[in-house]
């Protein structure tokens, strides 16, 4: 049982909850089935080789009290907790795993040069500013001119990380190069969406004819046991993409029927 | 990349990201030739080792560039020997970057817009930068600075509240940060900029005022349209 954390306790603003009974490295992870952050954060544990136990929260429902807990800031998966402790953020749990992870058996995501980790960090950093927002304005633009310019923004920024695909992978697989790394991994949290918005437009978010390295990846990376082994359901996806465009637009009928 | 290659900074009056990194050179002790930037006419220098943004700061250190304040910052902090700027333990860092990152989207976004909007969308930012600045100040927690007695990644990543705000504060009226609201970032902003480091690479405030104040429409037109983009978000 978790003890309860009144609010108003300076815990509150501490990323932190108390420790369940366990022996050795216990890891737990909060997550939903749909979030890219969720994937991202479930890719790192996989190709790390990281056992441990995943709670799903609801998309819809009531946000659960080790949710609230663990996450007091923003109250949003994914959540990371080792050994009773919380850790947020997918970019911010991805460095921790690969840093208090390692050995032989548990590959090493960033790269061992500061260089190469600085470059990594900037593209991470790129994806999540860039690629996410088009996404998101693809999805959620509130006309039909508005999501075609998402679209847009989302192919310019697909041949700006085929250059960096290009420039680091340095003609091998991966951005991380043989074997894939932290940069592959935090696109990689994408690939579903991307999966998704194919099936429901029709056309490659990633065409083999504009940004071909990066269709390849695109390809080899989804073929991948250790991804496979965490990718969502792709026709849940659309399922619940066409579900939520239902629920936007009859939202959006309604206010222009009551104004 | 050898320690001894020279280091270049690439930066600009005024901007805040670019005093983080050079903040980080000098808190490590590392000599850097300072270039500045006239962010209204960008150079051949800038636009060729930050293609993807055209923003400052770079760093180049031999042959190598880095982009992005804080990624110079933690670069810095693996590359150079001198006083940490990252919590040793990995848990600890862990935390450090989640709080840059909150303080990066959730405190400094709303706070720059405050500034430079009106009316109702204005308090709204007000009220969601004064909500999350408590989250922020608590972790705090009575010591010296947000990396405990030494300035670390953390304080730089804040500077953006002590200099800055007060210039701002100046320019536009919109006081934020007040002694009564948060007492303990005021007290972090004095002992922040009192610091022998960041006193070198601060810019003098009446010249902060200045120029915020040249530059003033151009800010409320930029604020104003990623408010109307952000309603998409």
């Amino acid at each position: 049982m978790i003890p309860y954390l009144h609010p108003g306790t300076l815990n509150i603003y501490e990323p932190f909850v108390k420790a369940m009974a366990g022996e050795g490295d216990e890891l737990k992870l909060l997550g939903m089935w749909a979030s890219p952050f969720v994937l991202r954060t479930r890719l790192a544990l996989s190709f790390k080789g990281l056992s441990h136990d995943y709670i799903e929260e609801e998309i819809f429902g009531n946000k659960s009290k080790l949710l609230l807990m663990s996450n007091p800031v923003h109250k949003k998966v994914p959540v990371l907790i080792h050994n009773g402790k919380a850790i947020c953020e997918s970019q911010v749990i991805v460095q921790y795993i690969d840093e208090v992870f390692t050995g032989t058996d548990r590959p090493s995501l960033l790269p061992a040069n500061p260089y190469d980790r600085a470059v990594a960090r900037f593209w991470a950093t790129y994806i999540d500013d860039k690629l996410f927002t088009s996404f998101m304005t693809m999805i959620k633009g509130k006309t039909s001119e508005e999501k075609a310019e998402g679209r847009k923004q989302s192919f310019a920024v697909a041949e700006t990380l085929e250059g960096a695909l290009k420039e680091l992978s340095k003609g091998k697989p991966f951005f991380g190069g043989d074997n894939v790394g932290y940069l592959d991994i935090a696109l990689g949290g994408f690939v579903a969406w991307v999966h998704t918005g194919d099936i429901l437009s029709g056309s490659k978010q990633f065409d083999a004819n504009k940004t071909p390295l990066l269709a390849a990846w695109f390809e080899r990376f989804c073929a991948l046991d250790a991804t496979k082994a965490v990718m969502p359901d792709v026709e849940k996806l659309v399922d619940l993409s066409k579900m939520r465009q239902a629920r936007d637009d009859a939202a959006a009928a309604a206010v222009s029927q009551s104004s | 990349m050898s320690e001894q290659q020279p280091v270049k900074l690439i930066g600009a009056f005024g901007s805040p990201f670019a005093h983080r990194a050079e903040v980080a050179l000098k808190l490590k002790g590392v000599p850097y030739e300072l270039i500045l930037e006239d962010l209204e006419n960008k150079s051949d220098l800038l636009l060729t080792h930050n293609p993807v943004h055209n923003m400052v700061p770079v760093l180049l250190h031999g042959d190598e560039t880095v982009c992005e304040s804080l990624v110079i910052v933690e670069y810095v902090d693996e590359t150079f020997d001198g006083p940490p700027l990252l919590p040793k333990n990995s848990y600890d860092r862990a935390k450090a970057r989640f709080w840059a990152h909150f303080i990066e989207h959730r405190c400094l976004k709303p706070f720059w817009l405050s500034m430079w909007t009106e009316g109702e969308v204005q308090t709204e930012f007000m009220e969601e930068t004064k909500q999350n600045l408590t989250l922020l100040e608590a972790q705090l927690n009575g010591k010296k600075f947000f990396g405990g007695d030494t300035i670390g990644y953390l304080d730089l990543a804040a500077c953006m509240l002590a200099q800055w705000h007060d210039a701002l504060e100046k320019v536009t009226g919109v006081s934020l940060v007040t002694d009564d609201d948060f007492p303990d970032l005021r007290r972090w902003a004095k002992e922040y900029t009192s610091n022998e480091a960041v006193k070198q690479c601060l810019p003098k405030r009446d010249l902060l005022v200045t120029y915020f104040g040249l530059h003033k429409q151009k800010y409320k037109s930029f604020a104003n349209a990623l408010v109307s983009q952000k309603e998409v978000k």
